[in-house]
C-alpha cells in the first residue's frame, strides 16, 4: 500500500473524527455536568441531520450555514427534555435516568421513522465532488469544510465554558453540586442549560456530517455507541478527551477499513472500548474518581 | 460462641502523603470493650477500615486471636469473625427490616429457617421485632442504627467494630443501647470495640480507651486515667466534652 | 418442593396463581391461530425478561446486552441442527454452555476490574455489538444473511427436534417461562438470592457481612445468560430463521428488558405481567396502524409505556396490581 494513500485515509479519518468528538463533546457535557448518561444521543444527532435536510430541501441553505438554526432548535428541545423530564429523575437510581432516555432514544426513532419514512436521504450539493490539494494529500473538500466546521464549534463551546459567566456557573456544578446550590445557583435551570448546550452542540455535528453520510433513522443506534465509544475512550465528562477520542477512533476506524473488511471497522472500535473499560475505565483525560 | 483478642501492631496508612494513621499499637483483650476516641479527621475510621479489609494498611499487622487478618478481603475477615457496623448507616432500604437481618444471619446459619430464627431472636434483643415486616427504609434513624447493630451481630462476630452507633441518639436511647452492649458483652462474651463521640457512652461502657489525634495514639488507659490525661484534655476532650 | 415455592403466598395470591394457571392451560383450546401466536410471543418475552430480571432485578446488574445471549442460543443449537443434524433437545446444552462462559467472561471483566453501574452496562453493550459484527462476517454460519431452518410443518409434535404445531410451541414457551419463575421463586427463597438481593441493595454493606460479592455476581450473570440463551433456542425453531443484524440487535436488548420495567422490576410476576402488556399492545398497534402504515408507531408507543412507568410507577405495575388485589405479602420483598 503506497504511503501517500494511507497518509490521505488518515487525514481523511482525522477530519470525521473531529465531527465524531464534536458530537461526543455534547454526550461529554451533558454528562460531566448532570452526571445523565444521555442514551438519545444518537436520535438528537439523527434529528439534527433530518432538520439540516429539511432547511436544503425546502429553502436551499447548505448544511454548515443550518448549524445556528438547527442548534438553536436542538436547543430549545434539549432545554425542554431536561426541564420538562429529566430533572424529575435526578434523585432516582442511575438505571432508572438510563432507562428514561433509552426510552427517549425508542420514541425519537419511532417518530424520525414515521415523519421521514427508512429510507437514506441525502443532500446533493454541487460541491460534493471538489477536492482539496495539501502536499500528497487529496482530500473531500465536503470533508475538509466538515473539519474546520466542527473545530469552530468546539472552540465555541470551549470559549463559552471558560470564559462566559453561565459556563463558568455551570463547570462550578459540575464540580461540586452540593456548593453550587449553597451559594445559590439555580441547579435545575443550570441542568437544563447544559442538556440544550449539549443538545445543541450535537445538532451541530449532525449538520455537518449531513455532508459526509445519507441519513435515515436507524443511524441513531450506531451514533449513539459510537459517541459512548469516542467518550469513554476519552474519559466521560472531559470535553478535550472527547475531542481526542474522536480523533482517535475516526483514524482508527479509517484505517480498520483499509486493512481490514469495510464492514469489520466498528468491530475495532468496539474492543478498543471494552479494552479502555478494563484497562482504564476513567478514559484516557479521564479524572480518577 | 465467645470474644476474640484484637491486636493491631505498628498499623500505618497515608492517602496521598497525608498520614491518615501512623504506628498505631493497641490491643482489645477477649471479652473487653474498649472505646477508640478522638477528635473528627484523627483517624478512627480508617483504622476500622483497615481491620475489616475495605483498605491495605501501609505497614502494620492486624490479629484476631493470633491469626492474620492482612490481605484479607471484607467478607472474609467477617467470616473470620469480625462484624462491623458503618458511621454512614446502609440499611438494605428495599428490603423489609427482618430480610436485612436475615441476609446477614446467613453467614454462619446453616439454612435460611435457622437464620430467620436468629434474625427475629436478634430484633428482638434490640427492639426491633414489631417493626421486622417494614421496610427497612422506612425507618428512623435511631431505628436504623439499631437496625445496623443487629446486622453486625447476626454475622455472629466475636469481635464487634462499632462506629458512632449512637450519634443522633436521645439521651434516653442512648442508654438503652449502652444496655443493649452491656447485656451482649456479659451474656455472649463479645468483645467490642467503639468509635464513639458521646462521651456519655464510651465512659459508661469501656473498661480502656484509646485516644487517636492526627493519625497518632496518644493515650492509652482506663477512662480514668485518659480523662485526666494533659494531652487529651488539651487536644480533644477540651472542657466542654465530659458531660 | 411445592411447599416452598408457594412459600408464604397466601390464599388470594394463591387462588389467582391458580386461576391464571387455568386459563393459560386452556388458552390454545379458546383462541383462534392468531392470538395463539401473539399469546405464545408474550410467553416468549416473559421468558427473556424473567432471565434478565434475574442480573438486573435480583443482582441489580444492568445488561443492555442481553441480545447477544439470545443470539448465541440461538445461533449454537441452529448451527448443529443445520450442519450435523444434532436435535435442539442436544443442542441446548452447548449453546448455553456458551452463553454462560461468554456470560462469565464479561462477568470476570466487569467485575474484577471494579466496572460498575452504567459502565457495566456499556460494557455488555459492547460486547453484545462485538458479537454481532463478528456473526455478520461468519460464513459458516451465514453470515449476514442469515441461518435458516428448514421449515417442515409437521402435525405430530417432536420435541426432540422442536418441530410440530404451533400449539406445541405455546406449551412450550408456556413451560419454559413457569419453570423460570419456579426457578427465581426458589433462588429468591435461597441463599443466593438474599445475596444477590444484598448486593443489589448496597454492595458495601453486603460485602461487610461476609457476603463474597464477586461470586455472587459471576452466579448471576451466569445463569441469567443461559437461561436467556435457552430462549434463544426456542426463538431458532420457533420463528425458523435468524439474522445478526436482528438477534443480536440492541433493540431486541432493550425490548427484552421493557416487560420487567413496566411490569416491575425484582418481582416474580413483572416480567410476565409486563410481556403481557406489551406485546398484545404492539399487536394491537400494528393492527390499527396496518392502512397508514405508519411503521414507528409501536416503538413509540412502547417508549411512551416506558416514560410513563419510569417517571409515575418506577416500582412497575405489579406491586400497584397487588397491593390493589390484596395479593402481597409483608412489604419490601421484592416479590
Amino acid at each position: 500500500m503506497p504511503l501517500d494513500a494511507i497518509a490521505n485515509i488518515a487525514t481523511a479519518g482525522l477530519l470525521t473524527g473531529l465531527v465524531y468528538g464534536l458530537s461526543a463533546l455534547g454526550l461529554s457535557a451533558i454528562f460531566g455536568v448532570t452526571r445523565i448518561v444521555n442514551f438519545a444521543h444518537g436520535e438528537l444527532m439523527v434529528i439534527g441531520m433530518y432538520g439540516a435536510l429539511l432547511l436544503f430541501q425546502h429553502f436551499g441553505l447548505a448544511p454548515l450555514w443550518a448549524i445556528p438554526i438547527v442548534g438553536a432548535a436542538l436547543f430549545a428541545i434539549g432545554y425542554a427534555l431536561q426541564a420538562g423530564l429529566v430533572n424529575r429523575l435526578l434523585h432516582a437510581p442511575e438505571h432508572m435516568q438510563f432507562l428514561l432516555m433509552a426510552a427517549l432514544a425508542i420514541m425519537l426513532v419511532a417518530l424520525c421513522l414515521m415523519a421521514f419514512g427508512p429510507n437514506a436521504q441525502n443532500v446533493t450539493l454541487e460541491s460534493a465532488y471538489d477536492s482539496v490539494e495539501i502536499g500528497v494529500l487529496i482530500l473531500d473538500a465536503h470533508r475538509v469544510y466538515a473539519g474546520i466546521a466542527a473545530i469552530a464549534v468546539a472552540g465555541l463551546l470551549f470559549v463559552f465554558f471558560r470564559y462566559h459567566p453561565l459556563g463558568k456557573a455551570i463547570r462550578a456544578c459540575a464540580d461540586n453540586l452540593t456548593g453550587a446550590a449553597v451559594v445559590g445557583l439555580n441547579v435545575k435551570r443550570l441542568f437544563a442549560l447544559t442538556f440544550g448546550i449539549g443538545s445543541a452542540c450535537i445538532g451541530a455535528a449532525g449538520c455537518i456530517i449531513l455532508m459526509l453520510v445519507d441519513v435515515h433513522p436507524y443511524l441513531a443506534n450506531t451514533y449513539t455507541l459510537l459517541a459512548f465509544v469516542v467518550v469513554i475512550i476519552g474519559g466521560m465528562g472531559s470535553l478535550s478527551g472527547a475531542l481526542l477520542g474522536g480523533l482517535l477512533v475516526g483514524v482508527s476506524e479509517a484505517l480498520a477499513g483499509l486493512l481490514l473488511q469495510p464492514s469489520l471497522k466498528s468491530m475495532f472500535s468496539f474492543g478498543l472500548l471494552i479494552l479502555v473499560l478494563i484497562l482504564r475505565p476513567e478514559g484516557l483525560l479521564g479524572r480518577r474518581s | 460462641m465467645s470474644g476474640a483478642r484484637l491486636e493491631v501492631r505498628d498499623l500505618s496508612k497515608s492517602f496521598r502523603g497525608l498520614k491518615a494513621v501512623r504506628n498505631a499499637s493497641f490491643e482489645v483483650p477477649a471479652g473487653e470493650i474498649v472505646g477508640l476516641i478522638g477528635p473528627n479527621g484523627a483517624g478512627k475510621t480508617t483504622i476500622f477500615n483497615l481491620i475489616a479489609g475495605v483498605m491495605a494498611a501501609d505497614s502494620g499487622t492486624v490479629t484476631l486471636d493470633g491469626h492474620s487478618l492482612a490481605g484479607l478481603r471484607p467478607d472474609q475477615v467477617c467470616r473470620a469473625g469480625v462484624g462491623r457496623t458503618f458511621q454512614i448507616v446502609k440499611p438494605f432500604a428495599g428490603l423489609s427490616v427482618q430480610r436485612n437481618v436475615v441476609i446477614a444471619a446467613l453467614n454462619l446459619a446453616p439454612d435460611i429457617d435457622a437464620a430467620e430464627r436468629r434474625a427475629v431472636e436478634i430484633l428482638d434483643r434490640l427492639g426491633l421485632k414489631p417493626k421486622r415486616h417494614q421496610l427497612a427504609g422506612a425507618l428512623t434513624l435511631p431505628e436504623r442504627k439499631r437496625l445496623e447493630v443487629a446486622r453486625a451481630l447476626a454475622t455472629g462476630p466475636r469481635l464487634l467494630l462499632l462506629d458512632e452507633v449512637m450519634a443522633g441518639l436521645r439521651p434516653t436511647e442512648v442508654d438503652v443501647m449502652v444496655g443493649v452492649f452491656k447485656e451482649l458483652n456479659a451474656s455472649l462474651g463479645i468483645t467490642i470495640l467503639l468509635i464513639e463521640h458521646v462521651m456519655r457512652a464510651v465512659m459508661a461502657l469501656s473498661r480502656h480507651i484509646v485516644v487517636l489525634h492526627h493519625g497518632e495514639i496518644i493515650a492509652d488507659g482506663t477512662p480514668e486515667a485518659v480523662t485526666r490525661h494533659p494531652k487529651v484534655l488539651e487536644s480533644y476532650l477540651g472542657e466542654e466534652a465530659l458531660g | 418442593m411445592i411447599g416452598r415455592l408457594l412459600g408464604e403466598a397466601g390464599t388470594r395470591a394463591r387462588i389467582a396463581l391458580g386461576l391464571a394457571a387455568l386459563v393459560l392451560l386452556a388458552a390454545p383450546a379458546m383462541v383462534d391461530d392468531y392470538l395463539l401466536t401473539v399469546l405464545t410471543q408474550s410467553l416468549f418475552f416473559a421468558y427473556l425478561g424473567q432471565s434478565w430480571n434475574v442480573m438486573m432485578g435480583f443482582a441489580g446488574l444492568l445488561s443492555l446486552g442481553h441480545a447477544m445471549f439470545v443470539g448465541l442460543g440461538a445461533y449454537v443449537a441452529g448451527a448443529l441442527f443445520v450442519h450435523f443434524g444434532l436435535p435442539p433437545v442436544i443442542g441446548l446444552f452447548p449453546a448455553m454452555a456458551l452463553a454462560a462462559l461468554v456470560g462469565a467472561a464479561i462477568g470476570f471483566l466487569g467485575f474484577r476490574f471494579s466496572i460498575q453501574g452504567v459502565y457495566f452496562a456499556l460494557l455488555t453493550i459492547a460486547f453484545a455489538e462485538f458479537i454481532r459484527i463478528l456473526f455478520d462476517h461468519f460464513t459458516w454460519v451465514g453470515g449476514s444473511s442469515g441461518l435458516f431452518i428448514p421449515v417442515d410443518n409437521r402435525t405430530v409434535n417432536d420435541l426432540v427436534h422442536l418441530r410440530g404445531t404451533p400449539e406445541m410451541f405455546y406449551y412450550l414457551a408456556l413451560g419454559l417461562s413457569v419453570a423460570a419463575l419456579a426457578l427465581s421463586r426458589l433462588l429468591l427463597a435461597g441463599r443466593l438470592g438474599h445475596r444477590w438481593l444484598a448486593i443489589r441493595e448496597d454492595q458495601e454493606a453486603a460485602q461487610a457481612l461476609g457476603i463474597d460479592v464477586f461470586r455472587a455476581k459471576m452466579a448471576a450473570v451466569v445463569l441469567s445468560a443461559a437461561m436467556t440463551s435457552l430462549g434463544g433456542v426456542f426463538y431458532a425453531f420457533y420463528f425458523n430463521n435468524m439474522f445478526p443484524e436482528q438477534i443480536f440487535n440492541i433493540n431486541l436488548s432493550i425490548e427484552l428488558l421493557l416487560g420487567p420495567i413496566i411490569g416491575g422490576l425484582g418481582t416474580l410476576i413483572g416480567p410476565i405481567l409486563g410481556a403481557f402488556v406489551l406485546t398484545p399492545l404492539s399487536e394491537l398497534l400494528s393492527a390499527l396502524t396496518e392502512r397508514h402504515a405508519l411503521i414507528g408507531i409501536k416503538h413509540f408507543v412502547y417508549g411512551l409505556c416506558v416514560v410513563l412507568i419510569v417517571v409515575f410507577l418506577p416500582g412497575g405495575l405489579w406491586p400497584w396490581i397487588a397491593r390493589r388485589l390484596g395479593l402481597d405479602r409483608p412489604p419490601g420483598d421484592g416479590t
